[in-house]
């Protein structure tokens, strides 16, 4: 047993998680101390501060990077090699950063329900009792959720980062606690809200012990929690090999169930729907590209010497998941859950992007890499997806938001504008050119073909089409159908929705136009540093 | 710059390439040429919205000012052009990139030449003629001034056709002659068969266009380019299969617009539109297309002697063809279409034969164009005195009530009967000549056709202006106003004298650097007893009409009980037959097919294929049933799912 070394801290590079977590340790301080009344704006103006400086801290340090082998990697292995601060994850922090802006402004939001926001005024009255009326009667509000989204975003930028097995786990629970809170927060329908918190907490621990008892095979077969050292394990070959099997499959179920894969899907639905609009929007987003992250890096630094085992079985995942996805959304009436398994399904085709990795020396110069495609695909995907919660948030009636599908019908003729957005962000999700959604596709599509994924490429292009179905239907529904009874109407919001809409927009239809620039970026950012 | 030809010492000429030089000068206002009919049609087509009532009144005026101003300006390049140095008469006019795809890079040049010369000026020339006639013409049709939007449309088009520098630009103006053909044969579309007979035109027409898109699209692969200059400087390294192809393609082009067998049937038809558009688009323009086609494409033809071979053969059978359909036509306007056709199979027929008959085939076409206008016109004059009755067995006796139409006419008649001193007479006879020295059995099939020309013209001008009145009643049969007359005038002298344009052989050397100069081949027979035996044919076939037609009683109905030849003849010798059994059939029990295969191949298998997603997805639903208890249990499945795959894959 060698000694307990002390570990150099690199604050710079170290910078972003920092200042998340600091401010959302303010948060908690300003919780306590900060009058009432104060709180909301101290809050929001804390947590947007907190956000942009990360994002200012990320720029600097991506310009002030080591580079490796004429750009192929850039970074450092902080903290003693259990962070690392390469390329992929400046790249995923600054799409985290961004998404999680948006993330406050759709939490910001009091203009859509009379001045109240859409969390509950007291989380701990029980739904339907007098504390909860007189809760909503003084118009009490929950401004808890801003450093419980701090604490998120801290744990989504650790988890892509995290460069051991322990440091990943911590990261994925950091990420998970914060979130499983937030769903239980809903100001509407509160059963509903509840009952998808524990859901999803009752499954996320389940799948955490999974990933757990992995991390203990794969530590028994490499006898290190290191990344590079498992991975010279691997490429050596030692030890027993069924061990590193199980455990590289216990892993991936922790992993997979973050990013809502089949048969690890089941709990999307259900909490997409229960959790408020906010939280649905900003969690869809950001966790799926915190946890693809995670996914690359474990599968890519870790066992990327041992691909041929584990490629098969993502195959069968991806194409599981595209198919699932497609079929089941379907037959949805209600347009979140819609979106959920539209969700699942696109989960499906960043799994083909991320199995069609392949050596860096069987790439053709300017070859798109698979990680590229991936990354690519987080950041565009990201947008749309918050994009289209973030509109869902806007069709209201006085019961709270409509999300029936058939009440969506003849939305184009009471608000043209909330309509074609909605419209051009489900287009992005169908993959039709001249959105992002299209050059996303065809980036994952094409990598995984180039890496002799031909059969997941087709099942992907035939679950697009039955895909398209289901974006055409509710684009149909609020063009051509006739309103039922008053017809849904459409809640002007304030900035903040606006903006985060508006943002949304902008980035697919310019990255369905000219893609080039983030492809480009994302293929500055190298491969991952071991 | 100089000329620049490339010796091919095999072929025993040289076929010049295209290399114009910039346009200055007078020269630079060629796109104002295209631009005022253009600006015509758009201000009589899409200005009736803005002032109906204003244009209604001189639209007929502003298109004719359009179509005389595009000729005076024709007018005045061919003086400077006659002014050059014979190395200086290719120009060329860059306007602007059209597109840009790719290696595929097409401006939208114009390339000014003798041969676009020439037939600049008959275009303009005889299409103001056309206009002015019309005016009078169409003087009691409400739609006049869509009428005139339709010849304007129709002149731009046709002038890009022929001032096209690229084959691209070219097919621009051959889709647009298309379209205003289109419109002007279905102009009356009220009539059931105008609207039928626009229909088969255009039909007929795509099956052309099919051809020539192909053959654009196999220059573009070969060649890397569309340019004349380009494909005249590279032809000789292109494979000779390619060529052959290229040239059956242009053929088969050739053959829908200029209505050769066997995509002949339309023409007849478009008989339905007014009879100036007969006379402009479907006599003496717009259906010569073809054979301005396969001479400007004589760098391509020239290395291939196969399509030219198929050229000769096509042109033969339709001479033929047209000749006989005109004998036994009751119709003035579709005899005379028969007619039409037959003579663009000499054109054709002379543009096959090569170096030697390249200028003849222009020039036939230039005589052409004046006579059969002018007789077109004059049996529009015609029609216009027996109230629009269009049945030769019901006039007779014509030329004292309609002396100038009888008079122009007849010139028209001696002209293309090759009446010795008449245009007609020096373009056939030469045709006739170049085809026997090059073979004599199309030689002597030329010849027979000039006979047959004699019988069924000299039967047409009997049963017009000759014998017994045949009027239905209450017709008073009057001569035409001075808008239409003067036209037939002017035609009609250009009928007796185009003859000039071969004194001390002009149009030959005229089109030489086009065409390149012939060696001369030594008829079989000297020249003057071929010109000789020509014209003891063509009065044959004179008094055969005369003994069969003009001294016998014209039935006022048409006997039934006629020879297999007569029915044959009347009925197109059965060409639209032919094409329904050849054609229509076999294709509408295609289509028959592939629409039964789609309704319930494909329609089955997209229906059968969403209703089996849709239903998949309905059962596939009830496992999501919200029991956190059956979700962790699935989750453990995955679990399951994932390390099984993993060492199955791997331990096996």
């Amino acid at each position: 047993m060698t000694d307990f070394v002390k570990p150099v801290i690199d604050y710079f590079e170290l910078l972003p998680l920092l200042v998340v977590f600091g401010v959302a340790c303010l948060g908690v301080v300003v919780e306590a101390f900060a009058p009432r009344s104060a709180r909301y704006v101290a809050q929001v103006v804390l947590a947007l501060a907190g956000l942009i400086g990360a994002l200012v801290a990320v720029v600097l340090i991506g310009q002030d990077v080591e580079v490796y082998a004429d750009g192929a990697a850039r970074g450092i292995l902080a903290v003693g090699g259990t962070i690392a601060v390469d390329g992929p994850t400046l790249f995923l922090w600054g799409v985290i950063l961004v998404l999680a802006v948006a993330g406050v402004l759709l939490f910001a939001e009091r203009h859509l329900d009379g001045g109240v926001s859409a969390f509950a005024g007291q989380a701990a009255a029980l739904p339907g009792s007098e504390a909860e009326r007189e809760a909503g009667s003084r118009g009490l509000d929950h401004t808890e959720v801003y450093p419980l989204l701090m604490f998120a975003v801290f744990g989504m930028l650790l988890f892509p980062a995290a460069n051991d097995l322990l440091t990943m786990f911590v990261g994925l629970e950091v990420l998970s606690l914060p979130l499983y809170l937030l769903c239980g927060l809903a100001r509407r329908r509160r059963l509903l809200s509840q009952e998808a918190a524990l859901k999803y907490f009752l499954l996320g621990a389940f799948s955490s012990g999974f990933f757990l008892y992995g991390v203990a095979l794969v530590y028994g077969y490499a006898g290190s929690m290191d990344f590079t050292a498992i991975n010279e394990s691997v490429r050596n070959d030692t030890g027993n090999s069924s061990l590193l099997l199980i455990g590289m499959g216990l892993l991936s179920v922790g992993l997979l169930f973050k990013i809502g894969a089949v048969p690890f899907q089941a709990w999307t639905p259900d909490v997409y729907q229960g959790a408020p609009t906010p939280v649905t929007a900003f969690m869809a987003a950001g966790t799926k590209v915190a946890a693809f992250g995670a996914l690359l890096r474990l599968f890519y630094v870790a066992f990327g010497a041992d691909r041929w085992s584990w490629q098969p079985m993502m195959w069968i995942v991806a194409i599981l998941t595209m198919i699932v996805g497609a079929i089941l959304a379907i037959t949805q009436n209600d347009v979140k859950r819609m979106l959920a398994y539209s969700s699942v399904a696109h989960t499906g085709f960043i799994l083909t992007g991320f199995l069609g990795v392949q050596a860096s020396a069987d790439l053709a110069p300017g070859e798109v890499s698979a990680l590229q495609a991936v990354l690519f695909y987080l950041a565009t995907y990201g947008f749309v997806v918050l994009g289209a919660f973030a509109i869902v948030s806007l069709v209201r009636d006085s019961g709270g938001e409509v999300t029936s599908l058939d009440r969506w019908a003849g939305l184009g003729k009471e608000s043209p504008v909330v309509a074609a957005a909605f419209a051009f962000f489900l287009l992005a999700m169908a993959g039709i050119p001249l959105t992002s959604g299209f050059v996303g596709k065809l980036a994952v599509f094409s990598v995984a073909l180039a890496a002799g994924a031909w059969p997941v490429v087709v099942v992907g292009i035939l679950a697009s089409i039955i895909a398209a179905f289901f974006y055409i239907r509710v684009i149909k529904a609020m063009y051509f159908d006739e309103p039922v009874g008053d017809g849904p109407s459409v809640v002007y919001p304030s900035v903040l929705t606006a903006t985060t809409i508006a943002l949304g927009a902008a980035a697919t239809l310019m990255l369905g136009i000219v893609p080039g620039p983030l492809l480009d970026l994302a293929g500055l950012a190298g491969q991952f540093l071991r | 710059m100089t000329l620049q030809t490339i010796a091919r010492a095999a072929e025993g000429h040289e076929i010049p390439v295209v290399h114009p030089i910039a346009a200055d000068g007078v020269f630079s206002w060629l796109w104002l040429i295209i631009a005022l009919p253009l600006l015509g049609a758009v201000v009589l087509l899409a200005g009736g919205a803005l002032a109906k009532g204003a244009l209604d009144k001189v639209g007929h005026w502003i298109g004719t000012a359009t179509a005389v101003g595009s000729f005076a300006l024709s007018l005045t390049l061919f003086v400077s052009l006659l002014g050059r140095e014979e190395s200086e008469r290719q120009i060329g006019q860059h306007l602007f990139t059209w597109f840009q795809v790719g290696g595929l890079d097409v401006g939208l040049d114009l390339l000014y030449d003798p041969l676009s010369a020439l037939f600049l000026l008959l275009i303009t020339g005889v299409g103001s003629l056309i206009h002015v006639y019309s005016i009078g013409y169409m003087e009691h049709d409400e739609r006049r001034r869509r009428f005139f939007g339709y010849l304007n449309l129709f002149v731009a088009a046709m002038l890009v056709l022929v001032l096209g520098a690229n084959y691209l630009v070219v097919f621009l103006g051959w889709e647009g002659v298309g379209l205003a053909s289109y419109l002007l044969i279905g102009f009356w579309q009220h009539k059931h068969s105008a609207a039928a007979a626009a229909k088969k035109a255009f039909v007929i027409n795509r099956v052309g266009d099919i051809g020539l898109s192909l053959a654009i699209a196999l220059m573009f692969t070969t060649f890397g380019s569309t340019d004349f200059a380009v494909i005249s400087e590279q032809t000789g390294s292109a494979s000779q299969s390619t060529l052959n192809a290229l040239g059956l393609l242009l053929l088969l082009g050739a053959c829908g617009k200029s209505a050769q067998v066997p995509l002949q049937a339309w023409l007849l038809d478009a008989m339905e539109g007014p009879t100036p558009v007969s006379a402009l688009i479907h006599a003496a323009t717009m259906v010569t297309a073809g054979v301005y086609l396969v001479v400007r494409s004589n760098f391509i033809y020239e290395l291939t002697p196969v399509a030219q071979t198929v050229v000769v053969i096509v042109a033969t059978v339709t001479l033929l063809w047209g000749a006989i359909l005109g004998c036994a036509k009751d119709d003035i306007k579709k005899a005379l279409a028969g007619s039409t056709m037959s003579q663009i199979g000499y054109m054709m027929l002379a543009a096959g034969l090569g170096v030697a008959g390249y200028p003849f085939a222009i020039f036939h076409l230039l005589t052409h164009g004046f006579f059969k206008a002018n007789m077109f016109l004059g049996a529009g004059s015609v029609m216009h005195g027996m109230n629009d009755d269009v049945d030769m067995r019901h006039y007779g006796g014509l030329r004292t009530y309609m002396p100038v139409t009888f008079l122009t006419f007849a010139m028209g008649y001696l002209a293309i009967i090759g009446f010795p001193g008449f245009s007609g007479f020096w373009s056939k006879d030469k045709i006739i000549e170049t085809a026997l020295a090059e073979n004599w059995v199309v030689g002597l099939c030329a010849l027979a056709g000039a006979g047959i020309t004699g019988f069924y013209m000299t039967r047409l001008m009997l049963m017009t202006f000759f014998g017994e009145k045949r009027w239905e009643d209450g017709v008073h049969p009057h001569e035409s106003p001075r808008l239409m007359t003067v036209p037939l005038i002017v035609l009609a002298a250009l009928s007796v004298l185009g003859g000039v344009l071969l004194l001390g052989d002009f149009v030959v050397e005229f089109l030489a650097p086009v065409t390149g100069a012939a060696e001369h081949h030594e008829p079989p027979l000297p020249a003057i007893v071929i010109t000789l035996l020509a014209v003891a044919v063509v009065a044959v076939g004179v008094g055969a009409a005369w003994v069969l037609v003009g001294r016998r009683e014209i039935p006022r109905v048409a006997p039934t009980e006629v020879s297999f030849a007569t029915r044959a003849a009347r009925a197109d010798l059965y060409g639209d037959a032919i094409n329904e059994g050849l054609v229509v059939s076999p294709g509408r029990s295609l289509v028959g097919g592939l629409t039964s295969f789609d309704r319930f191949g494909v329609d089955g298998v997209v229906e059968g294929g969403s209703a089996g997603v849709g239903g998949l997805s309905t059962i596939l639903r009830r496992v999501q049933n919200g029991f956190v208890r059956s979700y962790a249990l699935s989750l453990l499945g995955g679990v399951l799912l994932v390390v099984l795959a993993l060492l199955a894959v791997n331990l096996a």
